[in-house]
């Protein structure tokens, strides 16, 4: 079932004069219980996707399209009522755990204090509720009342998931949830959390560049580039059998499959090229994909692909 | 608990800071034990023993209406502090809510707030507060508003560059998609956050604004005789400068050693309270 449905969304920054389409006619649905994985270079607006359903973007921004959800549209709620969707029924861990976590706040004070912002609860109960916490992601209770600056990288990364799951949110969006971490670390963080998520029957937005991560993990995935959205497919089918040259291309340039980089830098997200954003940097391009724009199209169950390679009726949005 | 007692000792082990904490305790005791100490009342003439160098009755002398100077320059301390601590403690309480509204919200809040501080750095600090003190006339509470309105910019600058910063931090955004509302985020993230410089310059301002006291009061438009502050002692012993140097020499050096022991924790707090301040002077070396 859907859980969370984004239509048509369009979020422009205007910066000096120049518009910035950061996001550009995204649609997309996260279902319950699954992991969604989006994929995409830095830059092509995938943390802004996550803020927009958060409602955090910052002032100078026009947003357009819906994002629904339990029937609501998220981009036209009051503040008062967004808030009460924050932490409780979207939950987000940010990128960086070094620079989430306030230095001057011991970690208990933090992970307590989302209780405190929602429920009323009483400083005892929300402290044992922030200690069963952290328990949880496996952290003795004792190091409650330690400062940030005293826990690693890794341990950092626990408490943003103890944070960002105390509430027992519907939704967790993780933006970039292993950056800085080595590999191991970053193998016993994902699994954490997605041991955390299945026994919580949470949904997860995984926002990440790194393709190896959302392998271990998604459901699903979607890649985004400049921002849209190219290719949406199962996790297993998009990784044996990529359809957008871009995707194949991602995946080639992995250092498992050869580390072929793609040629060309990412476009601008203020001037995209005209027709498929992708073909000044595409192997396959034709003179068709310069002038007009693809749309997604479903070309086999479940995998959408906006390319002119492909050929469908069913064609979508 | 554990980290301010750390703080603590580090701040001991740094001996100007400890030298000024020293002295400041002891002033603050001598001010509230002042009629203990205080071999006569700081008020009660005495015109037959007037200008007496000091002796075993009078310690310190006697000034030009024969009273006792030691006694006169511990009242004094009282004085002086309590003008220190109540004007600091105003002008950082005003200061930093409107740096720190200035620095949040930004956009015309800001603008507003920011032109009324750069208005009030237009004047001198000294002549604005003479003006005050002028119109308003002397005496204790018209010296403290002299003092608060000339100080307060300083604090709100400095919270608002703070602010600036601090509210860009990750955390705060964490903080808001747990719905925290902007006046939890102010008062529980970016307040915190702020508070080490405030400290340093508001133990730096309770010098400051001692010496600008004494300075109101020497010109006349502080506080009033006959109460005993040292700005007004020295004032009324320049007559007497050659024939009778005692009359303007203690009070002068209270100040001196009131200012310089807050100066030196101020200068400590700093080192203490700002990692990056200690390298920049180690480099320095």
């Amino acid at each position: 079932m859907t859980l969370l449905r984004i239509e048509d969304l369009r979020v422009y920054f205007n910066a000096r004069g120049r518009i910035v389409k950061a996001n550009d006619g995204v649609d997309l649905e996260i279902e319950e219980t699954e992991i969604l994985g989006l994929i995409g270079e830095t830059g092509c607006g995938k943390s802004i996707l996550g803020r927009a359903i958060m409602g955090l973007l910052s002032e100078n921004v026009e947003i357009g399209g819906r994002i629904i959800y339990k029937g609501e549209n998220l981009l036209a709620l009051c503040e008062d009522r967004m808030r009460q969707i924050r932490g409780k029924e979207i939950g987000m861990m940010l990128q960086n755990p070094s620079t989430s976590l306030n230095p001057v706040l011991t970690v208990g004070d933090q992970i307590a204090e989302v209780y405190r912002y929602h429920n009323g609860v009483t400083r005892e109960e929300a402290t044992k509720k922030a200690s069963n916490m952290l328990e949880l992601v496996g952290i003795d209770s004792k190091r409650m009342r330690e400062y940030p600056h005293q826990f690693s990288g890794g341990m950092k990364q626990r408490v943003m998931i103890a944070i960002g799951l105390a509430l027992n949110p519907r939704i967790l969006i993780a933006d970039e949830p292993t950056t800085g971490l080595d590999s191991s670390m970053k193998k016993q963080i994902l699994d954490l959390m997605s041991g955390l998520i299945k026994s919580r029957d949470v949904s997860m937005l995984l926002i990440t560049h790194d393709l190896e991560v959302a392998k271990g993990m998604c459901n699903r995935i979607v890649v985004m580039y400049a921002g849209e959205l190219l290719e949406i497919a199962p996790a297993e089918k998009i990784l044996s059998e990529p359809k957008h040259p871009y995707t194949q291309d991602l995946l080639d340039s992995l250092p498992r499959m050869g580390l072929k980089p793609i040629p060309g830098e990412s476009p601008s997200l203020s001037s995209p090229p005209a027709g498929c954003r992708f073909h000044p940097r595409c192997r396959c391009r034709r003179d068709k994909c310069s002038e007009k724009h693809p749309d997604m199209i479903e070309i086999e169950s479940e995998t959408y692909v906006r390319c002119f390679m492909y050929k469908n009726d069913k064609s979508k949005g | 608990m554990n980290e301010t007692w750390i703080a603590l000792k580090e701040l001991g082990e740094n001996r100007m800071a400890a030298v000024g904490i020293v002295i400041i305790v002891f002033l603050v005791f001598v001010a509230f034990f002042a009629p203990f100490f205080a071999p006569h009342d700081p008020l009660e003439q005495n015109l037959e023993k007037r200008l007496l160098a000091s002796n075993g009755e009078y310690p310190f002398g006697t000034d030009e209406l024969g009273r006792c100077i030691f006694s006169r320059v511990l009242y004094g301390t009282r004085i002086s502090l309590e003008i220190g601590v109540v004007v600091v403690g105003i002008t950082a309480l005003i200061g930093t809510i409107l740096g720190g509204i200035s620095g949040y919200y930004g956009g015309i809040v800001d603008e507003i707030i920011m032109r009324a501080v750069d208005v009030v750095l237009a004047f001198p600090g000294i002549i604005l507060a003479l003006v005050i003190a002028g119109l308003l006339g002397p005496g204790l509470f018209n010296v403290i508003l002299a003092l608060a309105v000339t100080h307060w910019p300083g604090y709100t600058r400095l919270v608002r560059g703070m602010t600036l910063s601090v509210k860009e931090k990750e955390f705060v955004e964490a903080a808001r998609a747990l719905r925290a509302s902007n006046f939890y985020i102010m008062r529980r993230h970016i307040l915190p956050n702020c508070i080490n410089p405030v400290i340093v310059l508001a133990t730096l301002g309770i010098a400051h604004t001692i010496i600008f006291a004494a300075a109101l009061s020497f010109l006349g438009l502080g506080i009033q005789p006959p109460t005993p502050e040292w700005g007004s002692m020295l004032k009324a012993g320049i007559p007497y400068l050659r024939s009778a140097p005692f009359l303007t020499f203690f009070p002068g050096i209270m100040i001196m050693i009131t200012v310089l022991a807050f100066n030196f924790l101020g200068d400590g707090l700093r080192d203490t309270l700002d990692p990056r301040a200690k390298e920049m002077i180690m480099m320095r070396k």
